[in-house]
């Protein structure tokens, strides 16, 4: 880690190199380590480290970006030099008006030593007890524990200055039960993640994954169709994924793809249903401002099933006259706004409970490879993996293949028996988004084939 | 930098390591974007670093960092040991490279116009006409165009005698228009030269001229709006369709590209991107597809995205086969599991997504090779059934086996002819079914080598970039259509 002292140097330095009419710095620091196992040993075993300075210049209505990840002086130099360069050959961007002014983001605790110093032999451990664990139940671990730290910092020539550290442990595993060598009968999957490296909990992990990986040997061919389906919430994160990236941005909505496009006000899901995104959660994995520097705000998408609103950056937000809702990714981007902290409020029935109420349908813990197949229906398309089990009078009773499901999610949280009272926190290295899921007993969810 | 590279194999040898390498890597990337007359995004990146690969006590350890000092290179060093002997707390087995393999040697892209040269004002003008040419259109939503530049140079060492300096220069665009109608909710969506952002090849700025991005801007747009009211593609249980090469380009990646790869095969990507349908036992028996088809792994062919010199375990590029008149007869290999299976040498697939990753197995060119028929007249000498073109989705679970696509636009054939345009065209089946219905490969004439720029894979992420010959081909008895 670099610490804030001395990327306030870095950014300084840059603002003090450029003579544009406005000059915005971005520094990223990553120091990360990922061990990963498989046939129940470590296979590949990494650590990284590096540093990018993104570099967005402005002449008049002009703008060039550059980034490197030299630190020197005369790095630094020359990425300002490659922006103003790109800038003077730009076109003009009517629509850009400022970068954003100061505005205060609240600092929000989410480092943890432990996690940014967790050594190799910690890793090793945790990992050692999962394929442990494996061996003495006749399964094969596989998975992937990685520690990061990670230092964003957002300074701007209009007096912007936003600091964040943050940790974040990631556990996931996938235990395969096998009767000869390479003949797979059944997998199990389970995930954890923490700012706290010392919260994973491996034996609770391997538990939960060898658990469903001894019940899922031998699966049988079962008929696709619409069913009752348990979503565990593995699954229900990837309902979330696609809201956010499909729906949840203004500028999905001012290219009129989201679903949500002349619906705000109306009951667009079940009422039971609330969606929000909030930077600025503790327990998360937050980060309070975004990449212009702005503090994020709490956006309601769906409130009580009702659509109320979606994230903003500072181009789409001008282009309605509102105010960055602080959800801006590195400058430029084609993706526009995005909403990196995706929250599904709980329900008030225990999972436990929400199986019982189902005399027959399938238990989905997750997904796997889904992608849109229609935008506006929110239609996806993908398989489901590592634990599809059938349920029968409130009781799982018989594992089966994987299905192929083309279902709209939307149609999905319309089609709402219930949500769980429990939740679960993910992270994603894609741009280090972090969501959090119940699960959820979904009506006529549709399975549209099987695999072998 | 080769004062860096025998230092780091010197610091590695001597702390104990029984084999070590390292890689140096500058990436300079460059993308234009513009979208609807607006000059969205121009930007130029620049990394560098290296990354120290090491075996001790029969184990892996892998460090990067991208502070190219004398000081750091040995901390990098020291952490790769600390890692590699934390692994060995953890092994089954040690691992083995086999033969050691030593080259000196160096390699680069054949260019003709570097495009990091070519005045960026070019490059706006260029993507700014097959804009506008896309928005004349009436019912255009949004029009985007943009090109992207790639070039590498990479300088690999290793503790068995290897030093090679490799410069990798790829370039690629692509435009896509979204015309959309808020009455019905429609959202349809034509891209050329393909579909995903861009096609890009390892060539200069050449490849983007050839293109000729603005000429074909109005039939893009005119079909993205005629596809608003098209008719809804119907389903079928089994159907003929005719792929064009590009979609046929996806489905060779997804079904015989990511299979094939051994590391899968081997379980090392169980827990993410998943295993293979295609188990050892198979290795020269399973017949995965009908006499038609020939497929080939091919990192020497011109142009291609996955074409080099070497790969990041120093091995050269090869071109062996995978399908030989559909039966299975090779895999993608690196050191490691080309001798654990006992399959003799690496054929040269180990490729590193930057300095900052471990080199895993990737696709290098997985070509269809070009069968014998004429586009027009395969098309002419197919009764009922539906023409398939560009990608718009696509899903595979995690052994390959059920797949399902969807294409931007879907022509009917009756007759010989191409009667009706047809929206939402998806299919559906199981790999090996599949290539076995598989009765037509179109010739050389319409043999394309489309570059994959997106292929994810490995844990920490790593994104590869994979080249996919083919030809237009038809399947028979094929499931289309489940959209409602
Ligand atoms: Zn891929």
């Amino acid at each position: 880690m670099l610490g804030e002292n001395k990327i306030r140097e870095i950014t300084d330095q840059v603002l003090a190199f450029s003579k544009a009419d406005q000059t915005e710095v971005i520094v990223r620091v990553t120091e990360s380590a990922l061990t990963r196992f498989a046939n129940s040993y470590i296979h590949q075993n990494v650590a990284e480290n590096d540093t990018e300075v993104r570099v967005r210049v402005v002449y008049g209505k002009k703008i060039g970006v550059a980034s490197s990840n030299d630190l020197s002086p005369e790095g630094l130099k020359r990425t300002v030099g490659t922006a103003r360069a790109i800038a003077q050959l730009q076109r003009e961007d009517p629509e850009f008006q400022s970068l954003p002014a100061p505005q205060t983001a609240p600092r929000v605790e989410a480092f943890v030593d432990q996690t940014a110093s967790c050594t190799p032999e910690q890793r090793a451990h945790v990992v050692g007890v999962l394929c442990k664990k494996a061996k003495a139940q006749n399964v094969v671990a596989a998975g992937a524990f990685s520690t990061t730290a990670t230092e964003i910092a957002v300074a701007n020539s209009l007096g912007v200055f936003a600091y964040h550290p943050g940790t974040c442990a990631d556990i996931s595993t996938v235990m395969t039960k096998v009767t000869s060598v390479m003949t797979e009968t059944g997998s199990g999957y389970a995930s954890f993640t923490h700012q706290d490296a010392r919260q994973v909990n491996a034996e609770a992990i391997a538990n939960e994954a060898i658990d469903k990986a001894m019940r899922a040997s031998h699966p049988v061919a079962f008929e696709p169709g619409e069913y009752t389906v348990f979503l565990e919430e593995y699954a229900v994160l990837d309902l979330l994924n696609f809201f956010g990236m499909l729906g949840f941005t203004a500028q999905a909505m001012q290219e009129d793809r989201s679903f949500l496009k002349n619906k705000i006000g109306e009951k667009v899901m079940d009422e039971r249903v609330t969606i929000w995104d909030d930077g600025c959660a503790p327990h998360a994995i937050p980060l309070p401002f975004d990449f212009e520097g702005v503090p994020k705000q709490k956006v309601t998408f769906i409130e009580n099933g009702i659509a109320r609103g979606v994230v903003y950056d500072t181009p789409t937000a001008q282009r309605e006259g509102k105010p960055s809702t602080g959800h801006s990714l590195p400058a430029p981007n084609s993706m526009g706004p995005f909403p990196m902290h995706v929250f599904m409020a709980p329900g008030d029935t225990p999972k436990s409970e929400m199986l019982k109420s189902i005399e027959r349908g399938i238990w989905v813990t997750r997904f796997w490879y889904t992608r849109p197949v229609h935008p506006m229906k929110v239609l996806v398309t993908g398989m489901t993996r590592d634990g599809t089990f059938l349920i029968e009078n409130g009781q799982v009773t018989q594992p089966l293949k994987n299905f192929r499901f083309t279902m709209s999610y939307l149609a999905a949280l319309n089609q709402l028996r219930a949500i769980s009272r429990e939740t679960k926190l993910f992270y994603s290295d894609w741009g280090g988004a972090s969501r959090v899921a119940p699960a959820l007993v979904v009506d006529g969810f549709r399975f549209t084939g099987t695999t072998q | 930098m080769k004062d860096i590279t025998a230092r780091a194999l010197n610091v590695a040898q001597v702390r104990g390591a029984a084999y070590a390498d390292i890689r140096v890597v500058a990436r300079d990337t460059q993308r234009v974007a513009v979208k609807n007359g607006k000059v969205e995004a121009i930007q130029q990146d620049e990394t560098q670093g290296f990354g120290v690969r090491v075996i001790v006590n029969g184990a892996w350890g892998f460090a990067a960092s991208s502070r190219l000092e004398m000081r750091e290179v040995e901390t990098v060093v020291a952490q790769a040991i600390a890692i590699a002997k934390a692994s060995a707390h953890v092994k089954a087995r040690d691992a083995h490279l086999g033969e050691p393999v030593v080259n000196k040697e160096s390699y680069e892209t054949p260019v003709k116009i570097n495009p990091f040269t070519v005045p960026m004002n070019d490059k706006i003008d260029l993507l700014l006409r097959a804009d506008e040419a896309m928005r004349r259109v009436s019912g255009v939503k949004v029009a985007r165009a943009e090109m992207a530049f790639v070039r590498e140079n990479k300088l690999f060492a290793s503790t068995e005698g290897s030093l090679i300096n490799q410069e990798i220069v790829e370039s690629g665009c692509g435009i896509v228009a979204l015309a959309t109608d808020l009455q019905t909710g429609e959202v349809q969506v034509r891209s050329y030269p393909n579909s995903v952002g861009r096609h890009q090849q390892t060539r200069g700025y050449e490849f983007i001229l050839e293109q000729k991005l603005a000429e074909n801007a109005p039939r893009v747009a005119e079909e993205a709006v005629a596809l608003l009211t098209a008719e809804q593609c119907p389903s079928y249980d089994a159907a003929t369709i005719i792929l064009d090469s590009s979609q046929l380009a996806l489905q060779i990646h997804e079904s015989c590209g990511h299979p094939i790869e051994l590391d899968r095969v081997l379980g090392s990507e169980a827990a993410y991107a998943g295993t293979s349908f295609l188990t050892p036992e198979k290795l020269g028996r399973f017949r995965y597809g009908s006499e038609v088809v020939n497929i080939v792994a091919d990192a020497t062919v011109p142009g291609g995205l996955g074409t080099f010199g070497f790969d990041d375990e120093g091995v050269p590029a090869q071109k062996t086969e995978i399908i030989r008149n559909g039966i299975f007869v090779g895999y993608l290999t690196s050191r490691e599991s080309a001798h654990q299976l006992g399959l003799g040498k690496s054929n040269g697939t180990m490729r590193a997504d930057g300095w900052a990753r471990p080199p895993i197995i990737r696709m290098t060119n997985i070509n269809l090779l070009p069968g014998t028929w004429d586009v027009d007249a395969l098309i002419a000498d197919t009764d009922d059934g539906i023409w398939m073109e560009t990608n718009r989705s696509w899903s595979i679970d995690d052994k390959r086996l059920n797949f399902q696509f969807g294409t931007e636009l879907g022509w009917e054939i009756k007759g010989g002819k191409k009667t009706r345009l047809l929206k939402n065209a998806t299919y559906t089946g199981i790999t090996p079914q599949f290539w076995q219905a598989c009765d037509a490969v179109c010739n050389e004439k319409a043999w394309i080598v489309w570059g994959t720029p997106n292929c994810g894979k490995g844990q920490p992420s790593q994104v590869a970039h994979t080249g996919h010959g083919a030809a237009p081909a038809r399947f028979r008895g094929v499931r289309v259509g489940v959209i409602r």
